[in-house]
Formats: structure tokens, sequence, C-alpha cells
């Protein structure tokens, strides 16, 4: 039987014990190995813990390991006999949302931890945001240190209803969003299901993330697929062969479909779907493969192949929402080098419109983004773009801006106003977007 | 009607075909830096797929510390003649001979490489170097990026590494700067093991339990070669022995295994304690940094 592979995120603030609870998922399910605890109990007596210290199983860096703290995006792996996982483990304070939106770009579910003494806090919020921003699929909130507050149901009602309100607020539907309670530390709904807790009647966490689907949204949108590169092995027998290589972006691609190439707006009709194991007679989002075509029409790296019907729009100006990552401040009028899929090209920024507010989800009109805001601007490009809006389709309504001169990633881009503030009644009304 | 869903190998399989296409297609002058050891014979047989039915258009660089395995270096020209493939090898040796390293003092050439391996890129001006690093290995590769930026120095700056986003990745880089590309960065040792056994991979035959005289050092056993041998009150013994990594023979333990088939040895991978290094490498047992300090430094 084989097994699949699910890609999520965990997301809390400082203290929240998330170090903890990675450390217990590998832990209980056996993806600690002998030498790994043996080099954590020598460098916890070092330090002179009477205890192992579990957070340095996951402190890769010697600047993490002597501040405490850890700075950057980390990937951690175990799996279970029914599923393999791959984890992206986000830090909370430093640079939250450079953090944040790389863990979230590549997961389709994310765990959000809080403290049960303290509840949703503003930490939560703007971890919330980001991940509701970045359309990740679904949410668990993990309420840690239920040992702390002795198992009482009553905190634990109160905290999932106000994080219910607030994943609702983001657009989050009722049953993306779980709540678990957990004791990472004494390892109680983690993997084992707790005996203290008999008023939860959920799947433990792990429980959870074996049983969610795979497979995002992309699966069910409409083909897309970016080129990669053009085979063409100009050999005596294969003289005439030439496959655009690339991994399909959303939807699925067969023989004998009706496809488009964009920018240029030629069609053509799928000849065969190849891999190197030979053709297959359909390929879902996620496959690399490569696709022959009945027509030898002129496509190159950049170009995609979309479906005929509802095919991405060619445009040379976007209206964007944008995560900030770079030192240097975004003005307006800025000229930027844009990558999207596999084309990049020059963008000039026209308007700085809006900034997202993360602890008040209030939008202001800002003179700038500076370093971790989320905001929208439009943009004019050099080369007409094949796009959708993120929200509706991931992999075409996502690209980077990068800073020509160093080559540095300045922020991750967002086709349209993929945040949808909801208004719910009792609360104060708040501006739609971005 | 979409198609069936990928399984965890198919999808890290898929993760590394788009990888070698982005670096083919973004990249003058890509080399796949090549051990003889599974991990880069896994990458071999992933970018071999990914540009099939036509060759792979980038050579093999070997960084050859001469503390070789003989079976390693006949597997590994079996390996590029039969796939018609071009190989660059840079004897660590020669940079010995005409003084740009010296030998250090306990024999070992693994920290040696990285001289070596920076020069070969900069006299065949590569741009993209891939390896077979991956995340699971230890608590520094953890953090590494799949195309993860170096400077004219080979070093690599853990807190100036660029964002990873989805998979778009940026590969920007000015003259003399290079990239180093982790194609199987999300793979463990036993998806590494279980693709093997799934694509019927050739692996040299160290890999495989055999017989060997070694002898124990550092709580390891090591072989007898030009390396050296057993020293002091260290004694050879007949032991039944496989290889967990292929390295440099001074520095690189032998474990005691009966695994003669990829069933056996995956049993034995999913039964294990230790990890690879761990088990095996004396390199990466230098200090608790190890691995951060020598990447910092140029090193794979």
């Amino acid at each position: 039987m084989s097994r699949d592979l699910l890609r999520f995120a965990t997301a809390g603030s400082v203290d929240d014990g998330k170090s903890t609870l990675v450390g217990r998922l590998l832990y209980d399910t056996k993806s600690v190995l002998a030498d790994q605890i043996e080099a954590v109990q020598r460098a916890s007596v070092d330090k002179g813990l009477s205890t192992p210290d579990l957070s340095l199983l996951v402190d890769g860096l010697r600047a993490e390991r002597e501040q405490g703290i850890t700075i950057d995006v980390a990937y951690r792996y175990f799996s279970t006999p029914v599923r393999e996982f791959v984890l992206a483990d986000t830090p909370g304070h430093v640079q939250y949302t450079r953090n944040t939106v790389t863990g979230a770009s590549t997961a389709e579910l994310a765990v959000l931890l809080v403290d049960a003494r303290h509840g949703v806090v503003e930490q939560t919020r703007r971890h919330a945001a980001v991940l509701a921003l970045l359309r990740v699929p679904r949410l668990v909130l993990a309420i840690n240190k239920i040992d702390l507050v002795d198992y009482d149901e009553a905190v634990l009602q109160a905290i999932a209803k106000d994080f219910a309100g607030l994943a609702r607020s983001l657009g989050f539907a009722d049953d993306a969003v779980l709540t678990i309670p957990v004791s990472a530390l004494v390892g109680d709904n983690v993997v084992e299901r707790s005996e203290r807790t008999p008023w939860y009647d959920g799947p433990t966490l792990l429980g959870h993330l074996e049983s969610v689907p795979v497979t995002g949204p992309e699966v069910d949108a409409p083909f897309r697929m970016p080129v990669q590169y053009v085979i063409r092995p100009r050999t005596e027998e294969l003289h005439d062969y030439r496959g655009y290589a690339g991994q399909v972006a959303a939807g699925t691609v067969r023989p004998g479909d009706q496809i488009v190439v964009l920018p240029s707006g030629r069609r053509s009709t799928v000849a065969s779907v190849e891999t190197a194991d030979g053709p297959l007679a359909a390929a879902s989002a996620g496959r690399s493969v490569t696709v022959l075509l009945d027509d030898d029409i002129d496509i190159s790296r950049g170009d995609v192949l979309a479906a005929v019907e509802g095919a991405p729009r060619v445009t040379d100006e976007l209206d964007a929402t944008l995560c900030w990552l770079a030192e240097k401040p975004l003005r307006p009028g800025a000229r930027l080098l844009l990558k999207h899929g596999t084309r990049t090209t020059q963008a000039i920024v026209g308007a700085v419109t809006d900034r997202l507010d993360t602890d008040t989800f209030t939008l202001s009109t800002p003179e700038q983004l500076e370093i971790n805001d989320i905001g929208r601007v439009t943009l004019r490009t050099a080369d007409p773009l094949p796009v959708d809006d993120y929200a509706d389709v991931r992999a075409t309504g996502s690209f980077l801006l990068i800073d020509p001169p160093t080559g540095n990633t300045l922020a991750a881009g967002l086709v349209g106003s993929p945040l949808v503030l909801v208004d719910l009644p009792g609360e104060t009304a708040h501006t739609p977007g971005p | 009607m979409t198609a069936p869903a990928l399984d965890a190998l198919e999808a890290l399989e898929s993760e590394a075909i788009h990888i070698f296409r982005e670096v083919a297609g973004e990249f003058d002058r890509p080399v796949i830096l090549f051990s003889g050891g599974k991990d880069s014979t896994l990458l071999v047989h992933l970018a071999v797929k990914a540009f099939a039915p036509a060759p792979v258009p980038f050579p093999l660089l070997h960084v050859d510390t001469g503390h070789n395995y003989p079976e390693v270096i006949a597997f590994r020209d079996s390996l590029v003649e039969r796939l018609g493939l071009r190989l660059e090898v840079a004897h660590v040796q020669d940079w010995i001979d005409d003084g740009r390293l010296v030998e250090r003092a306990d024999g070992t050439r693994n920290p040696l490489q990285t001289q070596p391996l920076l020069d070969s890129i900069v006299e065949h001006r590569f741009d993209a170097v891939f390896g077979g690093g991956r995340r699971d290995e230890e608590r520094a590769r953890a953090k590494e990026r799949i195309i993860s930026l170096r400077d004219a120095f080979g070093r690599w700056d853990p807190r100036k590494q660029r964002p990873e986003l989805w998979n778009l990745y940026n590969g920007r880089h000015a003259p003399g700067e290079h990239v180093r590309v982790f194609p199987i960065s999300n793979w463990t040792e036993l998806d590494v093991w279980r693709y093997i056994q799934r694509e019927n991979i050739e692996l040299p035959s160290i890999y495989y339990s055999h017989q060997r005289e070694v002898f124990r050092r550092d709580g390891m056993w090591l072989a007898e070669g030009p390396w050296g041998g057993p020293r002091g009150n260290e004694t050879l013994e007949l032991k039944t022995v496989r290889y967990r990594t292929v390295g440099d023979g001074s520095c690189t333990g032998a474990v005691e295994s009966t695994a003669t088939t990829l069933d056996e040895v995956i049993a034995e991978v999913m039964a294990s304690r230790l990890t690879e290094r761990g088990a095996t490498r004396a390199d990466d047992r230098l200090s608790e940094a190890a691995m951060e300090d020598r990447k910092r430094e140029g090193y794979f």
C-alpha cells in the first residue's frame, strides 16, 4: 500500500510551546533517533538543565541555540504507516510575516498554537490573517498547555469560540477549522488520546493530520502548466520530438484535450502526456510531465499551457496584494523584477493603495510598504502575463518581486485581494480587502 | 475527473524533476556533484527522468579525496559510460601535491574537499551545483533552501537566505556567485531507499552486506586503505558489514549488517536507532555545530 504526503505548517507566538509540540510529534511518531536524543541530552546537561530540552531537537543554527530563539523556517519530517509529513516549522516573533508566508505557501494545512492560559492574542490574529491571505485550505487551533489550566473545559470552550469568530471573520469556512486541546509537554491529544479531557470527542492532532485530504483546491481547478523547458532530443529516431516539460500547476491534462498557449493565444490539442516511465492517460496538479501537442507551434519557457475553458486572463496590469519581506521599503514608482510561473519580467509599481493593520484588520493608505507589511499595489509589467486571481488558482495567482541589483526576493505577491474580511454581526464593520 | 493522486514518492519525484528543469531553464552551466554514493546516484537517476528522452544537459563533478573504495570508482565509471554523461574529476591529491592544500594530521580528507570544489566551480564557471543534501540529515541542513545562494567565496550565510515561496525559486546571482541546488531536500533516508527499490536503481556493492577486514576506532568500523590502517592496539578483524554512506575511507565507518538485498536494507533502516551521519561519519561529530561551520565555508 502506498502512502501519500501531507505538507503542513506550524505557527505560534513565543513561549506557546511550539518547539515542544513539534518535538512531541517527532518523538511520539518515533522519528527521533537515538543519537539525536543523546545529542539533545548532552547539550541539555551542558546548559545545566535537569530534563532534556526538546526544543533543542528543532533549533538548528548556532545563533538560535545561543539566543534561545528560532530564526528561520525549518523543515521536519516524520511518517506514520498511513502518511508521510513535511512540516514547515515557522518561528513566531522574528520576521513573523516572512516566515509564516514562507511556511504557508506550500502548506495544505496549518497548526496554529495558543497558550491555554492566554487564549487568542495579537500574534494569533496576525498569524491567522497571514494564513487566510495565503489561502491555506485547513486550520487547526491547538490549545496548548491545558495541563496548566487543570483540563478545564470552560477555558477551552471560551478560546475555541473566540477563535471561531476570528476564523470566520477571515473567511475560513467552519468545517475548515478544528480546535484540539493538547499538552505538548505531557503528550495529551498530540499522538495519544488523553484521559484527562473526557469532554473532548474529536481526533488527536496526529489523527487529524493523518485523515485530512492532502490535495488542495488546485486539483479541481481548470488545467494550467507553465512550460519550464522544451525537450528536443534531436536524435535520428526522435527527430521531430518536441516536448513541453512542466509540473501540472492546476487541474488535469489528458490526451485529446484542447489547450491554449498563453500569452500568444494559439490553440492546439494534446497529443500525449509523457513521463520517463511512459505515457499517462491523465495527469493532475503536482505531477511533472512532458506534454506533446498535435501542432508544431512556437512555445518556449515562460509560456503557460491552459484549458481553453476558463483560461487565465492575459494582462500587463495587475492589482495585487504583497507581503513585503525586505528591509528596503517599497515606494510607488519602484522598478523591480517580477517572477510569475516560469517567466521573469520587469515591473513598475504604480500606486501603493492599502496597508493592512493585522492587529485591527483595518486598512490605511500608506506612503510605502515596510518589512512585514501586507498591502495592496498596482503593477505594470513589461510582458503580458497569464494570471488568475490567487483566490481561484494559487499557482498562477502568485509571483515574486525581486530586487534587480541584488537579486534578493523582496515580496510574495498574490494577484487580486485573496484576503476577504467578513463583517460579523455585533462587531465593528471592516473595510473589505485587501 | 482527476487523475489518481500522487503517493509520497511520486510527489517527491515530481518535485525533484521540477527543480532540475527550473535550473536547466535558468542557469547557463549547471553541474551535478557526484560521489557514487546513493544520494548522488539518485540525483542522476532523477535528472535522467527529468529530461528523457533527451540526454541530461549538464555534466557530473566528482571531488575525489583519493580515499576511495575501488567498487565505488568502478560503479561511477560504468554509470557515466552507460548514460553517456561527461564526468569532471577534481583530485584532492593534485591540490596537496602543488601545495594548495596540506594533509591533515589525522589523515582525513573530507574537510579538504571544499577548496578543490570551489576551485573547480571557478575553473569551469559552474553557476548551479546540484547536491544530494537532505534536510532530514542534520539540524543546520533543516534550514537550507532548495536553491541556496553562495557568495564569490562559496560561503553560506544562514541569516541572509532568501525566503523560498511556493515553488517559485529565485536563482538570481551576480557574476562569480553560484547557487547550490538540493532537489531531494524533502526526502528522508527511508524515502531514498524505498524509491531506489521502486525504481530498481543500481548502487555500489558496498551498500550491501559483505565480508571486510576492519578495525575499531572512535566507535566505528574502519577499513584499511591508502589512508592508513590500524594503529597501536587496533587490530584488523573480518566482519560482515555494509556501508550506509560513501565518503572518505579514513572517516567513514561500516556497520555490522547481514542485509544483502534492498528489502533487508530497508528493514534495517526502519529498525535503526541511529541517523546515518551520526552512526558513521566521524567528521560530523567533531563539534556541536560541525555541519553549520563546514557549510558556511562552502562545503556541501
